[in-house]
């Protein structure tokens, strides 16, 4: 009997003790769910505002480049014209592209960057490891050194560097083999040599960056390693490196760019503009109009904009390209994120 | 192998350290070292370039430096607003960029265009783009990025009075000078998103290097987003606010008049005892801003170890 009790009041207690807690339940969800809701949607709201006014902020101008490298004579002439070309044209890209001999100039340009890329990157990071994790004597004056070089105007170096590098010569070694010191003037190997010496374009703050990421990282990473028994070099390559993989990208980016983008350096090795898009650019507006015999300057900036448009258009792409892969690589990759 | 085995581990540590920063070393003894010497050395005496190429050096002592500071007219001048500027734009700069870097970490649709987008700044400030944008400026006077420099007249003029807010602010008792500063910011928005394309990314970077099992742990210990950003991402980011800081100081410096007039006195007027001598002392004072400003940060500074 007692038995059978039990059975019958458990299920008849069970739903009265439940259903209130049930339907209090609900309600919590469903309000936090709304509240949360309406949280994302103000924060995706706020976000896409700030981002939409600032990209605005930045591309403004650019559009502003980019469609008015498409109008035509009369468009530029038609203050009516705003934006929209009425007769738009591509005339001004294959003048462009023809002027600056555009495919074999572009692809020696990105080559050269690319290979000074991967140099400073390695080199910065070496350095910058070294400092991030060795303790040496003198190290806090030697890292000094390395801000001292990113403070230091870049044209008080321009003297010394091109005296050394138009009598180049180590410790007269070359000068016993070669006769002479070497003139590597209108030669890109001055800025191979300083970029592998961990000297070159901006090298100061990518040691900078390195270090301060190298510094992040935790340290039993390393320590598992050397347990496990990797050499100093393999837990720098296969280990550090890799989970110093965003600020690797990070400077490789830069490196890109700027390298790309280099005047200084190009006009002070005197590098020959035939590999270095960055130089041809600034002659474009000249060259066009003595070759093809336009006075107006009105029209000659709509070449300068289409050219622009062109020096721009393969740093944009490898960006995209980097960030795509790496950037998100490393978000799935299982070691950081 | 008996030489090896007196050594101790630290000894041992210390030189594969050593190793590792030894090209560096090498590149900056032959080149930057160089150059400093000769800096110091031209700003010690007078340069006189002689016609068949080379120069010869007079040793003058201070004498460039007191030309500099009680002589020249400009020098002095050009050094206070270039060092203030500095100091205005650096901590905006700064929180502008860690802020859009917030805002473009998170997932959402369409961010490798948005991202593509706030690259361009770095893009469009380097050398050869800037210079060939330059040439055809006068495109440029009449689009978006000139609109924002007059923000200030132009709003006054557009029906919103600008004057009204500032007075609203000041009678709420905020100081004048704070007011001024971010009414300042907001007239030259365009010029702190332009300058801060470099740092954005840096910091995009900085997020993506915190270990996603810290937000887990904060997650599962029930913090909210407000408490995970000040105990987790903050902290965490804040090495990283060193290198901005360093890099907005050192970008706004390269750009700053006191260079061009050390640029304009070496190459325009010959004069490259004075020349360096200007290059010296900015040089110094930007040291002495890093140091001071780095020290400040690196005391409150979390490093992961």
């Amino acid at each position: 009997m007692s038995a059978e009790n039990t059975v019958d009041t458990v299920p008849v207690i069970k739903p009265e003790e439940k259903q209130p807690k049930k339907s209090f339940k609900m309600n919590v969800n469903t309000k936090s769910k709304i509240v949360t809701t309406s949280k994302t949607v103000v924060m995706t709201l706020f976000r896409w505002i700030v981002l939409i006014g600032v990209a605005y902020v930045i591309i403004g101008p650019v559009l502003g480049i980019i469609s008015r490298s498409f109008f035509s004579d009369s468009d530029s002439s038609n203050s009516l014209v705003y934006m929209i070309p009425q007769n738009p044209t591509t005339e001004r890209y294959e003048v462009a592209s023809r002027t600056l001999s555009y495919m074999s100039t572009m692809l020696k340009s990105v080559g050269y960057a690319v290979s000074l890329m991967l140099i400073q990157v390695l080199m910065c990071s070496m350095a910058g490891y070294g400092f991030a994790r060795f303790d040496f004597p003198l190290k806090k004056l030697l890292f000094a050194f390395v801000v001292l070089m990113i403070v230091l105007p870049t044209h008080t170096i321009m003297l010394p560097l091109y005296m050394t590098f138009s009598n180049f010569d180590i410790f007269g070694i070359i000068t016993a083999i070669h006769g002479e010191p070497l003139n590597l003037m209108a030669t890109p190997i001055p800025v191979y040599i300083l970029t592998a010496l961990a000297c070159g374009l901006r090298s100061g703050l990518y040691i900078y960056i390195f270090n301060q990421f190298f510094r992040g990282l935790p340290k039993e990473i390393e320590e598992a390693a050397f347990v496990d028994g990797a050499g100093t070099w393999y837990t720098y390559f296969r280990i550090m490196l890799r989970n110093a993989m965003p600020a690797a990208i990070t400077v490789a980016i830069f490196s890109l760019v700027w390298q790309y983008n280099d005047t200084f350096y190009a006009r002070l090795f005197h590098v020959s503009d035939k590999m270095l898009i960055s130089m041809r650019i600034t002659g474009l507006q000249a060259t066009i109009a003595n070759v093809y015999r336009i006075n107006s300057p009105k029209i000659l900036e709509l070449y300068m904009d289409a050219g622009i448009v062109l020096l721009m258009l393969p740093i944009v792409l490898i960006y995209v390209v980097l960030q795509k892969q790496f950037i998100e690589g490393v978000e799935r990759s299982g070691i950081v994120g | 192998m008996k030489k090896k085995k007196k050594l101790t581990l630290i000894q041992k540590r210390a030189i594969t350290g050593f190793l590792f920063i030894l090209p560096w070393l090498i590149g900056f003894l032959w080149f930057y070292a160089k150059s400093i010497i000769m800096t110091t050395q031209f700003s010690l005496s007078e340069l006189t370039v002689k016609p068949g190429g080379g120069y010869t050096l007079k040793f003058v002592g201070l004498e460039n430096f007191r030309f500099a500071f009680r002589g020249h007219g400009t020098f002095k001048q050009i050094l206070t607003t270039s060092v203030g500027d500095m100091l205005i734009d650096v901590p905006l700069i700064t929180f502008f960029s860690l802020f859009m870097a917030l805002l473009l970490n998170k997932k959402f649709k369409g961010r490798t265009l948005i991202r593509a987008i706030f690259f361009l700044p770095v893009i469009l400030n380097s050398e050869a783009i800037r210079s060939a944008m330059e040439m055809s400026r006068s495109l440029l006077a009449g689009g978006v990025a000139s609109a924002s420099a007059e923000l200030v007249e132009a709003a006054g003029s557009g029906g919103v009075s600008v004057e009204y807010y500032i007075q609203m602010f000041t009678n709420l008792g905020l100081p004048m000078g704070l007011i001024e500063y971010i009414m300042g910011a907001v007239s030259r928005i365009s010029e702190i998103i332009n300058a801060s394309g470099v740092q954005i990314i840096i910091f995009i970077a900085a997020l993506q290097s915190i270990p996603g099992s810290m937000y887990e742990v904060a997650k599962i210990e029930g913090a909210t987003g407000y408490e995970t950003f000040w105990k987790v991402t903050f902290p965490m980011v804040m090495p990283h606010i060193i290198t901005v800081v360093v890099y907005t100081v050192v970008d706004s410096f390269v750009d700053s008049q006191v260079v061009n007039l050390a640029y304009e006195t070496a190459f325009d007027q010959k004069n490259y005892g004075l020349s360096s001598t200007f290059s010296l002392v900015s040089t110094v004072v930007t040291c002495a801003i890093l140091l001071v400003v780095c020290r400040f940060i690196q005391k409150r500074t979390f490093y992961y170890n």
